[in-house]
């Protein structure tokens, strides 16, 4: 019988987080500055410069280390990684290895295989490096804008045996994040990046294979590839009887393949130690209460409340909870008009087809929840018919438009009026002779025929349920 | 009369009293050091025009009643690793021979706030790397009080600009007593405070947990005046502490009765010039004819250190100096093929022979399975050398000793034998290693006519008994002269 093998990875997974100075110096984290002009002597590692901690970082680490279930180091240090590279101004980067904030947590992750928990070795905090730019002429220019923002690196133990278990796993910290408002992590934008640690072993062993790091991973979809392509390489490895060797690779997703980077034998020795210009990070009980006091509902809460409270289906609530944005959207519309499962179903349906279709995740969405309510009403009472509906959300969801301003402007307003439908609609029937035949043939399908031509000559403003009744009255 | 032979504090009183201008005391300056930097070599950077566009400023703002401070008007050197912007600061090394600061050090801007007028940039050991001022790229700076001699270091330039009064006062700084020590050798004053007590913002590090700035000047008055001024809470700075005392000058005073002072055994033993024996020992009468109570005693660990000295402070630098690369500024090589290249030629011609053999030194008691075996352990040594004195501070109030084992050596003589010259800061380290402060006072000539100094350590955040101690020494010199 062949072997059977299983895959095993660790995750490192770097968030980016939401404050809006750097992490030792009062720069601003703004996206897309021009080059160096969120700097100053202390990110771009001038001489003299020295680090003063942000205290917005601890509290974002501290809050994603207890939402994940962490021990927290409450006699905490930074310590200096150093190696050489220009986007890294002082060569060395200020990280935490010997004491790092958390530790010993974990998540519980749902897959089709049920539930379970992933361990959370340690989370620690550090600053980003800046960024390379290399120009036609093959000139290498640094832009430090990035240089000393905020990072979270939060490491796994080796708990995920496939890529369904590790997009789980990243799905639930993205989503405990974002609650925690710490950071967008957006995978795409950078703000989430995932390095991946697998090996493989036969089933049954009880020691691990040597593993490979995986780096240069900017979408799910790249992790899953990634994560079979790579147990595919070192099974057939194993089974041609030669070793893995202990390296870093960089998946190219285009080609399907990773490549290596560097061996554990060129490895660099980083030469840690406690960085002499910060002083211990000392948290004490009265801070971490704060924090914990402080914390927000989280998901699983959320979705609970929502099958409570408002009614809606497990379907509804997790996909309206499976981001904060839509979580708050759907909360503050639901407020204004009351009816949530409405809301949900606007937010579900149309929502997500308009989202998609641009490319758009639901934390790109612009309109305000009071434009949604007013479209609820609006079609609620009748005033415009759900064809008109879909044509104003769209509005709402590219302008975020005014719907009551919008109907009345437009004229979109439903024809309820039954005599002027009735004249309408006998006109339809005098002009469409062959479908009322058929109609009357026994071809029932006929009246949508008619139907239609009365949204158009209405230009679809008609109400349908009127409609309906004066077709059924006439054709008898 | 020679505006630069008075004190910093008697040259502002006579600003202060018009009597002399903030220009005719900065040109004294510069004229001073015209004359006698062909000789002494103290300055890496003289900045001119600087200083007296300066001048006028500080002296309008005197007229104005802005500046009332004892220091408005003084010139001042500064030692050329505290950055100054838009005047090049060297740290007198190769590798930032270009380099102009965007910004200036927080303990220069509180001089400046006070009314400092600066002169320019004194020389230094490279990244302030040595006890001789020779491992400068500008040159070594000379004994103002024998040429052949070297004035100590690191803070030579500063000392000996001071000695040959080429400047009211200085600032130094001190890692392992480059302020203590080059003030022994060159017989002026100069105090290294309390770890966290002056900013280190904009101080190009060296070994960071040891760094402090700290004033050069010819007495104790002014060295506490200085440091008053230099002294503050800094945000900028982690490290920085909020005292609750900054009012050093308030120990100014001549009395020392009941004051309790111990002399290490340690400090007495061999390796110690029986001359500077006997100098420190008559300091010692003194104190006592003044109604201290003396007495020697057995501070222990001494031994340890220097090794754990220069394991945590190379470990250090070698970290602190590897943002000298040649990508941002400073010396880049001319010639190198792709990045590494350009990396090890620019460090390899930008650095000299000390600064790189404490890299080197402070790379390898990092690397991997060797930082438990030094770094680690060197640790835990400064953490035992911090009790030791802990524990004779239950008893004293100061404590005396030698500032250097000897008086200054001749040039040429140290650098062949870098060992025998770290263990010429033995009396010094230790300071730096338990963050107290300290000062050297000078206390009489050897037989060569070189000047002695006496080291007085005190407690923590109790500059003020030293300053008080060395003051009451100090008056009766004065008396006796």
């Amino acid at each position: 019988m062949a072997k059977q093998y299983e895959t095993v990875i660790g995750l490192e997974v770097h968030v980016e987080l939401a404050t809006k100075t750097k992490i030792f110096c009062g720069c601003s984290t703004e996206f897309g500055g021009s080059p160096n002009t969120h700097t100053c002597p202390v990110c771009t590692g001038m001489p003299g410069s020295l680090p003063v901690l942000n205290k917005q970082v601890v509290e974002y680490a501290l809050a994603v280390g207890l939402a994940t279930n962490c021990q927290i180091n409450q006699y905490c240090k930074f310590d200096r990684k150093n190696y050489f590279y220009p986007d890294n101004p002082q060569n060395y980067q200020i990280s935490q290895l010997y004491l790092p904030i958390c530790h010993d947590g974990y998540v519980e992750i749902e897959t089709e295989n049920g539930k379970k928990n992933v361990g959370i070795h340690e989370i620690h905090m550090e600053e980003d490096a800046g960024k390379l730019i290399h120009d036609e002429e093959g000139e290498s220019l640094v832009d430090f804008n990035r240089s000393g923002v905020p990072l979270i690196e939060i490491v796994s133990e080796p708990d995920m045996r496939s890529a369904d278990e590790v997009i789980a796993y990243l799905d639930k910290l993205r989503l405990i994040i974002q609650y925690l408002g710490a950071s967008d992590c957006k995978l795409q934008e950078g703000s989430m990046r995932a390095d991946v640690n697998l090996s493989v072993r036969e089933v049954g062993a009880e020691k691990f294979g040597t593993r490979t790091e995986m780096k240069n991973l900017n979408s799910f979809k790249a992790i899953a590839h990634a994560i079979e392509g790579e147990t595919e390489r070192q099974i057939d490895l194993l089974k041609a009887g030669e070793p893995v060797i202990q390296e870093t690779r960089r998946w190219d997703d285009v080609k399907s393949y990773s490549y290596a980077m560097r061996s554990k034998e060129d490895a660099q020795d980083y030469r840690y130690f406690p960085d002499p210009d910060l002083v211990p990070v000392v948290i004490s009980d009265e801070w971490l209460q704060e924090i914990r006091d402080r914390q927000p509902e989280l998901r699983t809460e959320k979705l609970e409340r929502y099958k409570t409270e408002f009614e809606i289906p497990q379907y509804d609530a997790e996909i309206i909870t499976s981001s904060k944005k839509l979580a708050d959207l759907f909360e503050a519309t639901t407020a204004i008009c009351k009816k949530p499962k409405k809301v949900s179903n606007w937010l579900m349906v149309e929502t997500f087809r308009l989202l998609s279709e641009n490319g758009k995740d639901p934390e790109d969405i612009t309109f305000a929840p009071e434009n949604l309510a007013k479209l609820i009403e609006l079609v609620d009472g009748g005033t415009i018919n759900s064809t008109v509906a879909k044509e104003v959300f769209e509005k709402i969801f590219y302008e975020n438009i005014d719907p009551d301003q919008y109907v009345e402007e437009h004229g979109l307003k439903s024809v309820s009026d039954e005599g002027e439908l009735r004249a309408i609609i006998e006109k339809v029937v005098a002009e469409n002779p062959k479908s009322v035949e058929d109609y009357k043939n026994g071809k029932k399908k006929a009246i949508g025929a008619l139907v239609g031509q009365t949204m158009k000559a209405t230009q679809g403003k008609a109400n349908p349920g009127l409609v309906n009744k004066i077709l059924a009255e006439i054709l008898g | 009369m020679n505006l630069m032979g008075l004190t910093a504090v008697d040259l502002g009183k006579k600003i202060k009293a018009k009597e002399v201008s903030v220009v005719e005391a900065t040109k004294a300056a510069l004229n001073a050091i015209k004359e006698k930097e062909d000789l002494y070599n103290c300055y890496v950077t003289v900045d001119e025009e600087g200083a007296l566009k300066q001048a006028e400023e500080v002296q309008r703002k005197i007229d104005e009643g802005i500046l009332t401070g004892p220091l408005a008007g003084v010139p001042v050197a500064i030692k050329d690793n505290m950055c100054t912007e838009g005047l090049v600061t060297t740290c007198s090394s190769k590798i930032l021979y270009n380099y102009i600061p965007t910004y200036t050090a927080e303990a220069v801007r509180n001089l400046q706030k006070a009314g400092a007028v600066i002169l320019g940039k004194t020389n230094m050991d490279e990244f302030a790397m040595g006890s001789t001022t020779e491992t400068s790229f500008y040159g070594p700076t000379k004994n103002p009080h024998n040429p052949e001699h070297v004035p100590g270091g690191s803070s030579g330039g500063s000392c000996a600009a001071v000695a040959a009064e080429e400047c009211s006062y200085a600032l130094g700084s001190d890692t392992g007593g480059s302020i203590r020590q080059p003030s022994s050798f060159c017989g002026v004053t100069g105090i290294k405070p309390t770890y966290g007590t002056v900013s280190r913002y904009g101080l190009i590090a060296y070994g960071s947990s040891l760094d402090q700035i700290g004033p050069v000047a010819k007495d104790v008055t002014d060295c506490a005046v200085i440091l008053e001024a230099v002294a503050s809470y800094d945000p900028k700075d982690s490290t920085s502490v909020k005292r609750e005392d900054y009012d050093f000058t308030s120990a100014l005073v001549d009395d020392v009765k009941g004051m309790k002072i111990g002399i290490p055994r340690d400090y007495l033993g061999e390796g110690l010039d029986p001359e500077v024996k006997a100098a420190v020992l008559k300091v010692a009468d003194v104190l006592k004819a003044k109604g201290a109570e003396v007495e020697e005693f057995d501070l222990s660990l001494v031994e340890y250190a220097i090794p754990a000295y220069y394991t945590i402070a190379s470990a250090e630098a070698s970290s602190n100096l590897s943002r000298f690369d040649g990508v941002k500024y400073g010396y880049r090589s001319e010639q190198y093929q792709g990045l590494h290249d350009m990396y090890k030629k620019s460090r390899s011609e930008g650095f000299g022979p000390e600064v790189k053999r404490r890299i080197m030194l402070g790379s390898f008691v990092l690397s991997s399975g060797y930082y438990d075996a030094y770094y680690l352990k060197a640790l835990r040594t400064k953490a035992l050398i911090k009790q030791a004195f802990d524990k004779a501070f239950e008893k004293y109030d100061v404590i005396l000793g030698p500032a250097a084992p000897t008086t200054a050596p001749k040039l040429g003589e140290s650098l062949s034998d870098p060992l025998k010259m770290y263990l010429g800061d033995i009396y010094t380290i230790s300071v730096n290693l338990a963050g107290l402060p300290g000062m050297s006072v000078p206390c009489g000539m050897d037989s060569k006519g070189l000047p002695i100094g006496a080291q007085f350590i005190g407690d923590c955040f109790k500059e003020k008994n030293i300053i008080r101690a060395g003051y009451a020494y100090e008056c009766s010199r004065k008396e006796e002269n």
